[in-house]
């Protein structure tokens, strides 16, 4: 196993945590942090494919993932102001509790 | 790969699965500011010294401690009494189980990944920066309109919507 394959494996089970992590817990916050680790995920995966892939003085994946940090920041901010005005609303951050637009 | 790079990952992933099953948020929020840590010390030995650091600034110092505001303000410290997993947690599992398996057989058995370590890149700061300043200058501005757009949308979300209620009675 080369050492590509090792930190892809590490980011695939990182993936498969945060996923398990947002479809399963009932508390909005957690699906959040479901979110930003699948988010890591990801960026790990392009770090290690700028590290080890053939042109990295091109500097492209690293550049992604500088700006999908900033995404992340920008996406956190939202979906925690998104959570707190939930909460005001109807006085309960539990996903199950918020389905008027449940079909 | 080094006995510390494998010690580092153990460490971050441990961390995300707690962070993700324990039952009290606030530990929650502590386990997933030690997996970001560990995430930016695996980018360090990845030789992405940059990126590990902004990890570091913008993961543990900013997100997680929103996210511990977050809960406080929402009042979601205490552990619930009932269960914290939703209905269908079984077929979530299930999915998320599915998806490992299926990516890491396709990591495992990729033909498109090289077989050999190319020699350490060099990401100084110095080059990062003409970087952004030539090549990647269209992507920083528009990431900065996207900053700015989201906070002021942050804030519009998460303001007291009290105004419409206190001019009616202004008005009565």
């Amino acid at each position: 196993m080369t050492a590509l394959q090792g930190c892809l494996l590490i980011s695939a089970l990182l993936f498969a945590i945060g996923f398990a992590g947002a479809v399963t817990r009932r508390h909005a916050i957690l699906v959040l942090i479901g979110i930003e680790l699948m988010l890591n995920a990801a960026n790990l995966n392009f770090i290690a494919f700028w590290r080890f892939g053939p042109h990295p003085e091109a500097l492209t994946g690293f550049m992604f993932v500088l700006f999908s940090m900033a995404l992340a920041g920008a996406e956190a901010a939202v979906g925690l102001a998104l959570v707190i005005a939930i909460y005001r609303h109807k006085k309960t951050s539990n996903l199950d509790e918020v389905k008027e637009l449940k079909g | 790969m080094s006995i510390f790079f494998i010690l580092t990952a153990i460490v971050t992933l441990f961390a995300a699965a707690s962070a993700m099953s324990l039952r009290n948020l606030v530990h929650c929020a502590l386990a997933l500011a030690v997996s970001f840590t560990g995430i930016a010390a695996l980018y360090l030995q990845l030789d992405a010294q940059f990126v590990g650091f902004a990890e570091i600034l913008v993961y543990v110092g900013a997100i997680a401690i929103l996210i511990v505001f977050a809960i406080l303000l929402t009042r979601s410290g205490e552990a619930p009494e009932n269960s914290v997993l939703t209905s269908g947690w079984m077929a979530g599992i299930a999915i998320s189980a599915m998806v490992f398996t299926l990516l890491g057989w396709a990591v495992l058995n990729s033909s498109a990944i090289p077989k050999e370590n190319p020699p350490a890149p060099v990401a100084t700061v110095k080059n990062v920066g003409d970087a952004l300043m030539t090549k990647f200058v269209l992507p920083l501005e528009i990431i900065g309109l996207v900053l700015t757009a989201a906070m002021i949308g942050a804030v519009i979300i998460a303001l007291k919507e009290s105004s419409k209620s206190e001019t009616a009675g202004r008005e009565s």
